[in-house]
């Protein structure tokens, strides 16, 4: 039996029920194709207030694209994202008004010190009182000494540290997490993974993360999707789904889901090019 | 609009120039040497010419405004090339900032650089050769702002072009003042150039300020009727600037072209 097909209660892809309780993100038929190659091929999913949703992948599987689809910095080609119950395509700076991110790939501006980005992006996000709130995330990321320095020259920890401070500034009701933990060390990872955890419970900010840590995902994650070749393969636990679908660890379970589709794909004909 | 997204734009300039002397070098550098050169040019044709034309007031007068015309352009194309060099185009967009709070905010910091441009080049101007500049009483406020319209209208559209062709086109935005200068006639009366040069001109909302300044320098008064239509053009220039920087926001956020930005997005 395929994992696919194991995928039991959960049916991956499907439109969410119309009476979904308090989501903070809902995305619905989400599509997005570049030229003959579909990145996202009709997902649909939800993370709920307080929920950290993992979104796993192998590379090229559309996480990205979901993400920037989300952050309304790419548009769908079909589908319906709802932040808080506010549709992005018509009200854009409202939805995102309640979001924020931190990605590896998009470094805050090295040239300003982490005191300058943290005042750029607070005034960005429009943030009352920002002054009060950056002395906040500076004393809870530990950046406090670190405050006058270039944000480029600062560790690559310690730009995690900053990068995750500035996801913060808003007081977010949905948080966009890209593999947030990679540059740190396990005790600076495992720290960082706590605070998330406690400010998704004590704020009710609904979370998708993208990781390739299948342990942080374990210990961080409520429930986890896996999404290849633009589409969801399979949702649900991450610490239920693996013994559920005859693997020994998440990690198995996401080398098959990785390798599966590319194993159902027809042999190349003969004489056919590399 | 809101305020606060506004300022930070301008606020993220200001920290950069104010930790960065090579930032603030230039804004005042370029247009002291152009004063300087033009000055003594100037200088040396008063001399030299009995023609009657006081050239420190038509000659480096105009180099004054135009110089000040090229400030405010770049002004706005750095604020823009900012989030370019730093890659910063997913972290800027990616929140409720408006495209209009995004450009009010290219502005504000172009109004600011280009006034310490055109201070300095007051201040030499004055001071070394004896431009009568507030001759020109109240005239000057629309040749100002004629050139002020113009230069974001021109900043605006250029980082438009950035925007859609890629950081590599960035060599394209800095000849564009020197591209223009022949059509809008800085140095000479539009009557000099052939007709399709001249048509091209009287499209230029500059040209209706160095042929109004001319005639007041010679004693001829200036054509009220001349101003309106330069203002006017470049009003009309900064809808278009607007427009076109908004659609091709659009087409590079539905393309994916914003969210993969890099040197290598020139297509």
């Amino acid at each position: 039996m395929s994992v696919q097909a194991a995928a039991g209660a959960a049916i991956p892809g499907a439109a969410l029920p119309s009476a979904a309780p308090d989501y903070a993100l809902r995305a619905d038929g989400l599509r997005k194709s570049y030229a003959a190659t579909v990145a996202v091929d009709g997902i649909s999913f939800g993370v709920r207030a307080g929920e950290i949703v993992g979104l796993l992948g192998p590379n090229g599987a559309g996480k990205t694209t979901t993400i920037n689809m989300v952050l309304g910095v790419l548009q769908p080609d079909a589908g319906d994202i709802r932040i808080e119950g506010i549709e992005l395509a018509r009200h854009r700076s409202q939805a995102l008004a309640h979001t924020n991110f931190s990605a590896v790939y998009a470094a805050l501006p090295g040239n300003l010190t982490v005191y300058q980005n943290l005042r750029f992006f607070s005034l960005i996000y429009d943030v009352p009182a920002g002054s009060n709130r950056i002395e906040q995330l500076l004393d809870e990321f530990d950046l406090q000494r670190l405050r006058n320095t270039r944000s480029g020259v600062l560790s690559s920890g310690e730009q995690t540290r900053l990068a995750l401070a500035k996801a913060m500034v808003n007081q977010p009701r949905l948080l966009l997490l890209d593999e947030p933990t990679a540059s740190l060390d396990p005790s600076a990872a495992d720290l960082i993974r706590s605070r998330i955890r406690a400010m998704a419970l004590r704020t009710g900010c609904g979370i998708l993360w993208t990781s390739h840590n299948m342990y942080e995902v374990e210990e961080t994650c409520d429930r986890v999707l896996f999404l290849s070749r633009g589409k969801i393969l399979l949702e649900g636990d991450p610490r239920s789904l693996p013994r559920a679908h005859g693997a020994s660890s998440l990690e198995e379970l996401f080398i098959r889901l990785a390798r599966e589709p590319l194993a159902a794909e027809p042999p190349a004909a003969p004489g056919a090019a590399p | 609009m809101k305020l606060r997204p506004i300022a930070a734009i301008a606020l993220r300039q200001f920290y950069l120039m104010r930790s960065s002397p090579t930032r603030v070098l230039p804004m005042i550098a370029w247009v002291a040497i152009d004063i300087i050169l033009w000055g003594f040019i100037s200088r040396y044709l008063n001399t030299v010419t009995s023609s009657g034309i006081n050239f420190i007031s038509s000659l480096l007068g105009a180099v004054l405004f135009w110089d000040f015309f090229t400030r405010v352009m770049q002004g706005v194309t750095m604020a823009f090339f900012e989030d370019v060099w730093s890659r910063n185009f997913i972290n800027v967009f990616a929140t409720p900032l408006l495209i209009s709070e995004y450009l009010t905010g290219l502005v504000l910091t172009g109004v600011t650089t280009s006034l310490v441009g055109l201070l300095v080049m007051l201040v030499l101007a004055t001071w070394l050769f004896g431009l009568p500049f507030f001759s020109l009483g109240l005239l000057l406020l629309p040749f100002l702002l004629v050139l002020f319209l113009f230069g974001i209208a021109l900043g605006v559209l250029a980082s438009a072009m950035v925007l859609r062709l890629g950081p590599a086109s960035e060599w394209l935005v800095w000849p564009i003042p020197a591209l223009l200068s022949p059509f809008v006639g800085v140095f000479y009366p539009l009557s000099t150039l052939p007709a399709w040069m001249r048509a091209v001109g009287h499209l230029l909302p500059p040209s209706y300020v160095f042929e109004s300044m001319r005639s007041v320098v010679g004693g001829h008064g200036y054509s009220g009727n001349g101003l309106l239509t330069g203002i006017a053009l470049a009003l009309l220039d900064i809808l278009l600037a607007a427009w076109s920087f908004t659609a091709i926001y659009r087409y590079a956020v539905r393309s994916g072209l914003l969210a993969r930005y890099s040197a290598e997005s020139v297509s």
